[in-house]
């Protein structure tokens, strides 16, 4: 009988994934994964924050919660509090009743939210032609979520400089003059992935002024708040600065990583626009794209994040405990930077102390790349991208050789 | 500083905004909102099906307060899942719905994800069948069908047609007007199913009659799209009600499902559901499953972890698994009871109508056969709250409601 699915081709599995699954694989007991964006401690484990832990209890003793449906947009106090570690509890727009948020599955979901509404709504309907630009690189599902909610032009603009190893600024805001007006373009907060490199606040407010006066879209990606420097309001300082200037603009808040609750889905979608009554009509036509899609989202992890946020205790334990991560990976930073400075590998390392947050753009060549997974089982992305959190006391002085002897021996 | 900020904001001379427009409640959600908003101390919310015991109070199952306390001493990471899910779910899940020896799951030739619930799994569904299924655009709903069909499908790019399936006459099932419409279906077209306990209607197919559907369909060369929401919660048995979605399978359809453990396991808000597609053979099914990641991961990239471990603990625990089909089993005949009890009261009110179809329907809702204008009384005069298409949830009706429920319907229908 022919298969209705007959045609159905075998997809290429998704990279990162990928990679994971090979380092999984792999015999050798020295290997390293330096792959997917997740925290580990030094003994290279997943960790759970212990305010996570307490918090937890909580819920499974409180014998007044249920399993109930949230409300289609989520979790109110989670909307709101999740809205204000990004903006500022002081924030004018907040204080001016013009923030809006809806709960989503993780960044993720907050960015696909984000996306459709844009699609629908922004600039008059149909917005499939809009330009939307996302960094080079960036993180490669960016690409997946516009063009999937129906963006057909979906472009990079200049941002990283290969060869100096930085931000190629003026790139940037030349793409940013040349775009088509009302483009949207999607910036990352903080801890740019996969590079690891931000604008400085002279650079940010460079940025601003150009989309501002071509009336370009503002979309941010707010995954690391914390986790970058180790302080919330140092990491959301961009965020803050475009709502201070006016912009009106979506912010994509993602609690995988500084809550360390990835598997549970919590993200935030943040909107900040003119006046109470344009978010009114925003929110409600963002319930209908909910609706279609997953019809309420999950509540164990904005349960948790609420509670935390909004408990002066749990709060502050829980700044400590992303502290703690934000700490560890400057830690290893450094170290790595000593090493390979030590080593005396040819090439300059700055870059590795100079970047923030959980990535690391080596500047390590596809072939390099090949090498150091396939000779030395060290697991990184072909684009040369490390995972910071993979250091460990115990593994650093191995990559750190791995590393010198890749770059003498495969050019 | 706010004097500066608006200064900012007047360079402006519009909101991104302006032509939005104020979008409508959603119709079934938008019950509970008004509902919640009402101030009368006799207000019945008979709009959302979410089980409620005989308190009016949600229930949370106790397998799963006892799953959840052996999660919690397990002391688990809180890693990504793959994109497809957790495995001890998803595997669970199929043979739940398929039985434990079913061929399909022995030869691997199923693919089963987890998705967020039932609407998340018809979302991927759709847009599986959009993308790949592109000899025909059509979806076949039974009329009426749950709201939220619709436009999931159309959103995901199908377009919606409806074969015959609820006589208004009867408030029962039109399997001649059913037969007759599906028979003229085009081939290759989806025709959506509901497994058991029919939403809105509460009104299903015999045995019988599923058989010739069956046929029909297979002989239209249909591809069938089985949506249960509620299994075990029809007839407070797992096995009846996943009769149908059984019997098509034996009889050769390969077809594509949609399981929701909202309401049977009480985790409405956990968002637990599974999304499968029985494949040819299991290279077929690989093929499919590494199509399903790439149409999630564009989403929401893996799905949340709490529920599906919560469902896959009692699934996979013996004693667990028996203390929730005995929950279920208990949840299904409140519900028998309440519509038993319904009836009786309408009698004792006086009411003259045949409301046998209370009886006969099977599920969590009703179709009352109220007509819009009679269901606007109730809601303004009574404060009971429901759908516009006369649909009660029958979880939300318990032994103290009984009686003043009945007094509204036979006084808007008398």
């Amino acid at each position: 009988i022919m298969s209705l699915f007959g045609e159905v081709p075998q997809a290429t599995p998704v990279a990162v994934f990928k990679l994971s699954n090979d380092f999984k694989e792999d015999p050798n007991p020295m290997k390293v994964n330096l792959g997917v964006g997740a925290y580990r401690t030094d003994e290279g484990q997943p960790w759970v924050l212990p305010v996570v832990k307490k918090v937890e209890k909580l819920i499974v003793a409180d014998n007044r919660l249920n399993h109930e449906y949230l409300p289609i947009l989520g979790l109110p106090e989670f909307r709101s509090s999740a809205s204000k570690i990004a903006l500022g509890e002081d924030s004018p727009a907040i204080q001016e009743s013009r923030v809006g948020a809806v709960q989503c599955l993780g960044g993720t979901g907050a960015l696909k939210m984000g996306a459709e509404f844009l699609r629908r709504w922004y600039n008059g309907n149909d917005n499939m032609k809009t330009p939307v630009y996302v960094s080079a690189p960036t993180w490669e599902n960016h690409n997946s979520v516009f063009a999937n909610a129906g963006f057909k032009d979906v472009r990079p603009y200049k941002y990283w400089d290969a060869e100096k190893r930085g931000l190629d600024l003026d790139g940037f805001l030349g793409d940013l003059e040349t775009a088509p007006k009302h483009s949207i373009f999607v910036l990352h907060a903080c801890a740019h992935n996969p590079t690891g490199t931000d604008p400085t606040h002279v650079e940010w407010m460079q940025v601003a002024e150009v989309m501002k006066r071509r009336k370009l879209f503002v979309f941010f990606d707010s995954a690391y708040q914390g986790f970058a420097s180790g302080c919330l309001d140092k990491d959301a300082w961009a965020v803050r600065n475009f709502v201070t200037q006016g912009f009106e603009m979506f912010c994509a808040q993602s609690f995988s990583k500084n809550f360390g609750l990835y598997n549970e889905r919590v993200g935030n979608l943040t909107i900040v626009a003119r006046d109470a009554d344009n978010v009114r009509r925003v929110l409600s036509q963002m319930e209908k794209i909910v609706r279609v899609t997953w019809s309420n989202p999950p509540s164990q992890g904005a349960r948790l994040v609420a509670i935390t946020l909004n408990r002066a205790e749990l709060f502050a334990e829980w700044k400590d405990n992303v502290k703690t991560m934000a700490d560890r990976v400057l830690l290893m930073r450094a170290s790595l930077q000593a090493k390979l400075q030590a080593l005396g590998t040819p090439g300059t390392w700055d870059h590795i102390t100079q970047q923030i947050g959980m990535f690391s753009f080596t500047g390590l060549n596809p072939k390099q790349v090949e090498y150091m997974i396939k000779e030395r089982s060290i697991y990184l992305m072909a684009s040369g991208r490390i995972n910071m959190c993979g250091l460990t006391t115990k593994n650093i002085d191995y990559v750190a050789k791995s590393i010198h002897e890749t770059v003498v021996n495969v050019q | 500083l706010q004097a500066a900020v608006a200064g900012q904001l007047k360079t402006y001379e519009h909101s991104w905004w302006s032509e939005v427009q104020m979008g409508p409640p959603d119709p079934i959600l938008g019950v509970s909102e008004a509902y919640k908003r009402d101030t009368n101390p006799k207000k019945i919310n008979l709009g959302v099906g979410a089980y409620r015991d005989d308190q009016g109070k949600p229930y949370v199952l106790s397998c799963v307060r006892k799953a959840e306390a052996q999660i919690a001493a397990k002391k688990l990471d809180k890693e990504y899942l793959a994109i497809g899910g957790l495995g001890d779910f998803t595997k669970a899940c199929a043979k739940l719905a398929l039985g434990d020896d079913n061929e399909v799951i022995k030869s691997g030739r199923n693919i089963t994800v987890q998705t967020i619930s039932g609407t998340g799994s018809l979302r991927i569904g759709a847009n599986f069948l959009s993308r790949f299924h592109t000899e025909a655009r059509d979806v076949y709903l039974p009329k009426p069908s749950w709201g939220n069909h619709t436009p999931i499908f159309r959103d995901a790019g199908m377009q919606l047609k409806a074969y015959t399936y609820y006589d208004p006459k009867t408030c029962g099932f039109d399997f001649q007007g059913a037969l007759n419409d599906i028979s003229k279906i085009p081939e290759k077209s989806v025709i959506m199913l509901h497994a058991c306990a029919h939403n809105p209607t509460g009104v299903d197919p015999r045995p019988e009659q599923w058989k010739e559907i069956a046929d029909l369909v297979k002989k239209r060369n249909l591809l069938v799209f089985f949506d249960m929401a509620y299994q075990g919660f029809a007839s407070g048995d797992i096995d009846r009600d996943a009769w149908a979605v059984r019997y098509f399978i034996e009889q050769g359809h390969n077809i594509v499902l949609s399981q929701s453990f909202a309401k049977n396991m009480g985790l409405y808000g956990e968002r637990v559901g599974g999304f499968t597609v029985v494949c040819k053979d299991a290279e077929e099914a690989k093929r499919v499953e590494s199509q399903l990641k790439i149409l999630i991961r564009p989403i929401y990239s893996n799905p949340p972890m709490n529920g599906a471990r919560i469902a896959a603990t009692i699934l996979n625990t013996p004693d667990l698994y028996k203390e929730w089909l005995g929950e279920v089993h208990g949840m299904a005949n409140r519900i028998i009871t309440m519509r038993e009890l319904l009836v009786a009261n309408l009698k004792k009110e006086g009411s003259t109508r045949n409301w046998k179809h209370v009886i006969d329907q099977i599920g969590m809702f009703c179709f009352t056969g109220l007509k819009p204008e009679q269901v606007e009384r109730l809601t303004k005069e009574f404060s009971v709250y429901m759908t516009k298409d006369g649909r009660i949830s029958m979880a939300g009706v318990t032994s103290g409601n009984v009686g003043y429920l009945a007094q509204g319907i036979h006084a808007v229908t008398k």
